[in-house]
């Protein structure tokens, strides 16, 4: 049984990769997901065009084809990444294309009177979306958000087939070492699955902080 | 390096050998998670407590995972177990196990809007429990949850190129392979996504035409 503590420290290792890469992606996905999202309901057309075109593109194509594009293909136009930075990039490009969406939805479902109210307030656009508008929008957002968290959680797996050594490749390197494929696979699928579940956790709490004072306003 | 139509025309034939499977693996993974899905949505409804709970947890620990671990697990651990599927048989039930849980959620809430009248309306006309199913619930259920099924059996689509991990010749093994041999990323990665882009925006307007159709729920 000694030997299982070494290669349990490897998929550890791997855990740390994933985590690290789920959060950096998640940063990305959240900017471009605030990019794109009010892009989408600009008032000029071009910016809706661009935000359109962008959420299109990567939602319909899928986060692996994204990947291996951003790992074989940008080399050749002259822009070379290292996995871990083309990990970050798809992953992050292509979850935010999903938020964008639902910061789009969330922007959209607040009620006419609140934008009648900053124009009554004499709010300038920018100041509306950002006292009145976002902070009643963030907590819409908040609980889709924590579902496209763990989509992106999910998909970090991905990235151990450009050689990553995220926890999937290193229950891959444990399987080919040792034989043994029931123990690595397994204790990798409950490692995904706690971290999804310390996510939807985080983000329970997260709103759950977030509506304090927001009582009342909205039902 | 440039753009080559001539090696483009010269790959095709194999793209399209792998299109062909891509879609096969589509077509019945879908129909897997559209059985499995109602399976689940059944079993969570059972009056055993012991049945709805761990089927609950299982398909919510499903979720969490990644669909790549997933398909690791089938293929390399039920070998040991004496179960040896071909790989795309291992992929199709990844696929269809991984959509399953999710089109579950589909079925439950379409199940959850048929009014509590209808059941007691079938109570009433002394329906039994298979009866009441089959012709009253179920084809009041079905049609406004066909969008969202619709949804998730596109982002299906969208997934299969993860059955390349473990061997199944699809669209992306092949244009890995034909990437690999040539050592020409550019033509292959690219037509791939350009696939999956088409397919996809093709599919969303099937999806718009759908909603049309089905999505209204009338009362």
């Amino acid at each position: 049984m000694t030997q299982w503590s070494g290669y349990l420290g490897l998929i550890l290792q791997g855990a740390l990769v994933t985590i690290e890469l789920t959060l950096m992606g998640s940063v990305l996905a959240l900017v471009m997901a605030f990019l794109a999202g009010m892009g989408r309901v600009s008032r000029f057309f071009i910016v809706r065009a661009i935000a359109t075109t962008y959420i299109e593109f990567f939602r319909g194509t899928s986060i692996f084809v994204q990947l291996f594009w951003a790992y074989f293909v940008l080399p050749f136009a002259g822009l070379s990444l290292t996995p871990l930075q083309a990990g970050v990039l798809a992953l992050g490009l292509n979850v935010g294309a999903y938020a964008a969406e639902v910061v789009r939805g969330a922007i959209l479902s607040i009620g006419r009177e609140q934008y009648e109210a900053c124009t009554a307030l004499n709010l300038g656009r920018w100041q509306g979306m950002r006292h009145v508008i976002l902070p009643q929008a963030l907590l819409i957002m908040l609980p889709t958000f924590g579902n496209n968290a763990i989509e992106l959680l999910k998909a970090t797996s991905v990235v151990s087939l450009i050689s990553l050594a995220d926890l999937t490749f290193q229950a891959q390197v444990v399987r080919s070492q040792t034989g043994s494929t029931l123990m690595p696979f397994l204790s990798v699928l409950v490692i995904y699955f706690v971290l999804a579940l310390i996510i939807s956790w985080g983000v329970r709490s997260l709103e759950r902080r977030m509506a304090r004072g927001l009582d009342g306003v909205r039902v | 390096m440039e753009w080559d139509w001539n090696f483009v025309w010269e790959i095709m034939p194999t793209l399209i050998q792998g299109v062909k499977i891509t879609i096969l693996a589509t077509v019945l993974g879908s129909v897997l998670a559209g059985i499995v899905g109602l399976a689940i949505a059944l079993a969570r409804r059972s009056p055993n407590r012991s049945v709805s709970r761990s089927v609950g947890w299982f398909a919510e620990f499903i979720r969490g995972t990644p669909l790549l671990v997933q398909l690791y697990f089938i293929f390399y651990v039920l070998p040991d177990i004496g179960i040896l599927l071909p790989p795309l048989v291992a992929g199709v039930i990844g696929l269809g196990l991984h959509y399953g849980t999710y089109t579950a959620e589909v079925y439950r809430a379409g199940i959850d809007n048929v009014p509590r009248g209808q059941w007691e309306a079938a109570k009433a006309c002394n329906l039994n429990g298979r009866h009441t199913w089959t012709h009253v619930i179920l084809p009041q259920a079905i049609p406004p949850m066909i969008p969202a099924l619709a949804n998730y059996f596109i982002a299906m689509f969208k997934e299969t190129p993860l059955l390349s991990a473990i061997t199944v010749l699809e669209l992306m093994n092949q244009a890995k392979s034909v990437a690999n041999t040539y050592y020409r990323y550019i033509e292959p990665m690219t037509l791939v996504g350009a696939f999956f882009l088409v397919i996809s925006l093709c599919s969303v307007m099937l999806l718009r035409w759908l909603e049309r159709r089905y999505g209204r729920i009338e009362r």
